[in-house]
């Protein structure tokens, strides 16, 4: 790609490096677009985020609230017919706005620093801890509160987590793949 | 035949009724899962999405505790399949990232088992027509959508199994346990996986179009292969009614195959499924 900046240049090279895809190669066909439920919701389609990487326009794509509400369905990778798997570089864009302080969708960084933790502390994630610690923190503590209770009476929101034997190696593994 | 088997951790809590199906239509078609050792869980969207490296070596642990047990390793859950398989893929194919991981999760990789979904394991270890023979009770008058969702089939090249557009394993297997199923252009569309918790708003728009589209299809019933897509289907939807209920795959295979469990299995829906079986006799 040319760049008349090297800024934008640098920013297009460290997706491209990071997410491993053939970025430069996207001649917006919209055919990922036009797979892609989630960002209906959010603020770019996912042609146009590929476009604003290309495009070197870092503060953009990392503000934006698509590359967290982006389920990883793979709809779009699996259609692209330049082979560029989009949601790795949701992943990237998504690694590279934490690192960056610049999280959008603040909540389900949240969640996923919850559930993260859980596995960290068990190796396994204790659903009903996480969920419980998840409201706390967010705030929403109000939402969902039935379905949770007949979910805790039917049973299947066990009170104590799981604990694996082999925690220590689990940290381990965590201590060895931290940024 | 032997598997090792990762339930995962929406198993043992959210979608116990899967667990409880899994095991007792396997152990019926003669397919025995035995549970890997202090497993631990695949880190599922919230590893990938926020730590490229962890999202590869959590699930390559699993894959060291298969590959020790030396039996190929069958997947309930499409989330924690489509980690687990991902990181087999690494492993298998990127010779440096599997060097990285060797040494982060303290083993050597043999490339020697399979990572394969517990559909796929159904349908290429036992088949379709083992399956139909062993039929004791035939699901007539049951009209089902199936929904694969995401991740069974997703991204192709690490998955291959079945087809990506068009996947019909599951519909396969329903039809040999005497339901109908009717096709739609749904099959392999989002359910909003693990948006529901934080941003239920969208997942209740993917939900529904879902529901209106079977709805529209005239479909009884929706039949799933993954916990996440089962709970948002029943839980994010905009009326819980009786109506719709959403079905694992290997309850069907326990219903049909006469297993005295399966009442156990519906009480612990979200969306009573009791009503719609006894309308068609296939319940009491
Ligand atoms: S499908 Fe591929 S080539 Fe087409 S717009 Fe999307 S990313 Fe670009
Ligand atoms: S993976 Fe993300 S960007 Fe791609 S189609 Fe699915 S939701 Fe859209």
């Amino acid at each position: 790609m040319s760049f008349i900046d090297a800024d934008k240049r640098k920013f297009f090279n460290e997706v491209k490096e990071k997410s491993r895809q053939p970025i430069e190669l996207c001649y917006q066909c919209q055919k990922c677009a036009s797979g892609c439920i989630a960002t209906g919701f959010a603020d770019y389609y996912p042609n146009e985020i590929i476009r604003l990487v290309q495009l070197g326009q870092k503060e953009r794509v990392l503000n934006s609230s698509s590359i967290w509400i982006c389920s990883s369905c793979e709809t779009c990778g699996a259609r692209c017919p330049n082979g560029i798997n989009t949601a790795e570089v949701m992943d990237a864009l998504k690694e590279m706005a934490i690192a960056a302080g610049m999280v959008k969708e603040k909540n389900i960084n949240l969640f996923h620093n919850t559930f993260l933790n859980s596995v960290r502390s068990h190796g396994r994630v204790h659903e009903t801890s996480m969920m419980v610690i998840y409201k706390i923190k967010s705030g929403d503590l109000f939402s969902d509160m039935d379905v949770g209770l007949e979910m805790f009476r039917k049973g299947k929101l066990p009170l104590f987590p799981h604990r694996i034997k082999a925690r220590g190696k689990i940290k381990d593994i965590f201590n060895k793949t931290a940024h | 035949m032997k598997l090792s088997y990762f339930p995962g951790c929406s198993l043992g809590s959210t979608a116990k009724e899967y667990d409880k199906s899994a095991r007792i239509a396997c152990q019926a078609l003669g397919v025995e899962l035995v549970e890997l050792k202090d497993w631990v869980c695949c880190g599922a969207t919230s590893a990938h999405s926020t730590n490229h490296l962890l999202s590869i070596a959590l699930p390559s642990r699993n894959v060291a505790l298969a590959q020790e047990a030396g039996m190929d390793l069958a997947i309930p859950c499409s989330a924690c399949y489509s980690r687990v398989k991902k990181a087999d893929h690494v492993l298998r194919h990127d010779g440096e990232l599997r060097k990285e991981i060797e040494s982060i999760v303290d083993f050597k990789y043999n490339g020697k088992i399979n990572v394969v979904s517990l559909l796929e394991a159904l349908v290429s270890q036992v088949g379709v027509e083992a399956i139909a023979k062993k039929v004791q009770k035939p699901l007539k008058g049951l009209k089902v959508v199936c929904f694969y969702g995401c991740l069974l089939v997703r991204p192709p090249e690490v998955t291959n199994f079945d087809n990506t557009e068009n996947p019909m394993s599951m519909d396969n297997i329903v039809k040999a346990l005497g339901a109908e199923t009717i096709q739609w252009s749904y099959k392999t569309d989002c359910c909003g996986a693990n948006l529901g918790l934080t941003s239920t708003k969208v997942v209740q728009g993917m939900v529904n179009r879902l529901i209106e589209a079977a709805k529209e299809v005239e479909a009884m019933a929706i039949v799933t292969a993954c916990p996440l897509c089962q709970s948002n289907l029943e839980m994010r939807r905009q009326e819980r009614g009786t109506e719709l209920p959403t079905f694992f795959f290997t309850e069907l295979i326990g219903l049909a195959l006469g297993l005295p469990d399966a009442k156990k299995w519906f009480n612990l829906h979200l969306i009573n499924p009791n009503p719609l079986l006894q309308s068609l006799s296939l319940a009491d």
